[in-house]
């Protein structure tokens, strides 16, 4: 519980996620839902008004993080090792992006997590998918 | 018969830096990172100035992961991109005089893109050159590397594959 407090009070607050307009939707144990609306600044393609890549890798990468951060076990912090973006279609102009991270493994040392990105149109499918390994501290359990 | 006289440095550099301008400006994430690219004949190196909306921890301080693989795939595009055009121009099949005024060329798409963040990226500028490792006719892959002050350890580095763009 503590630790998704921690999740909720940083997440929005870091300078470059506020620079792209991220927002806290959902957080739980090792999960989390992050959304980040359509910017004119954040376009790829002049020509069809699409979102650029690695705006999509930000919102994901932002979300994969608060995932292993709101984990219980873990000590609040983490820092992303690699991440794989698989880009399934382009992002409808104009639509708000919806990020699910999923923490769904921990060791000692690193958390695995797997993520989805969808945009307004569910039902055309996900628009980006990522796996990903980030550090992870386990909390020392005082007894 | 003499050969026809090479034409001016000026004139060259002048041609190939608007063809490049014109891939660059016309991505609007690309100025709003405030990332530059600095072109030795075919060769460029993409810099990301130090921003403070770059970063992602501010107790540290350390560059967002986000921001770093942003940069990391723009600078894949481009590269990719600038490869393509610059064969193009070369071989005679687009005239550099048409680029720029107001036809934007296409980018290659990304397929799938893996960042590899080997150390804390620093609070200050950063540089990255791509490698095209494959171009085929529908697909290409291509590695990143990033580094700030020694290019001899880079702080990240990635690999995509890509979907190049139709022919025009």
């Amino acid at each position: 519980m503590q630790n998704q407090t921690i999740a909720r009070q940083v997440i929005e607050s870091l300078p470059f996620s506020q620079a792209l307009g991220m927002r806290l939707e959902e957080v739980g144990e090792g999960r989390a839902v992050l959304s980040m609306p359509w910017d004119a600044r954040l376009v790829g393609d002049p020509h069809t008004g699409v979102i650029h890549g690695g705006a999509v890798s930000a919102l994901m990468d932002t979300t994969a993080g608060t995932a292993v951060i709101a984990r219980g076990d873990g000590t609040g912090t983490t820092a992303t090792l690699d991440l794989r973006i698989d880009y399934m279609r382009p992002a409808r102009s104009g639509q708000r992006l919806r990020c699910e991270a999923v923490c769904y493994h921990t060791t000692r040392t690193v958390a695995f997590i797997r993520a989805t990105t969808q945009d307004e149109d569910a039902e055309a499918g996900p628009v980006a998918t990522a796996v990903g390994a980030f550090t992870f501290e386990r909390r020392e359990e005082v007894s | 018969m003499s050969k026809p006289r090479p034409e001016p440095v000026q004139v060259i550099k002048e041609r190939r830096d608007r063809a490049l301008d014109a891939l660059v400006r016309g991505v609007p994430y690309i100025a709003f990172l405030g990332i530059a690219f600095d072109r030795r004949g075919d060769e460029l190196t993409a810099i990301l100035p130090y921003r403070e909306t770059h970063i992602g921890n501010p107790t540290l301080p350390a560059l967002h992961g986000g921001a770093t693989a942003s940069f990391l795939e723009v600078t894949a595009i481009i590269g990719l991109g600038w490869s393509i055009l610059w064969e193009r121009i070369e071989s005679g099949a687009v005239d550099p005089a048409a680029i720029g005024a107001g036809r934007i060329p296409a980018l290659p798409k990304t397929i799938d893109f893996t960042t590899d963040f080997l150390r804390t990226g620093l609070p200050r500028d950063a540089y990255a050159r791509a490698l095209v490792n494959r171009s085929g006719r529908r697909y290409a892959s291509v590695h990143v590397e990033a580094w700030q002050d020694n290019r001899a350890r880079p702080f990240a580095q990635a690999t995509g594959h890509f979907l190049m763009p139709a022919d025009d």
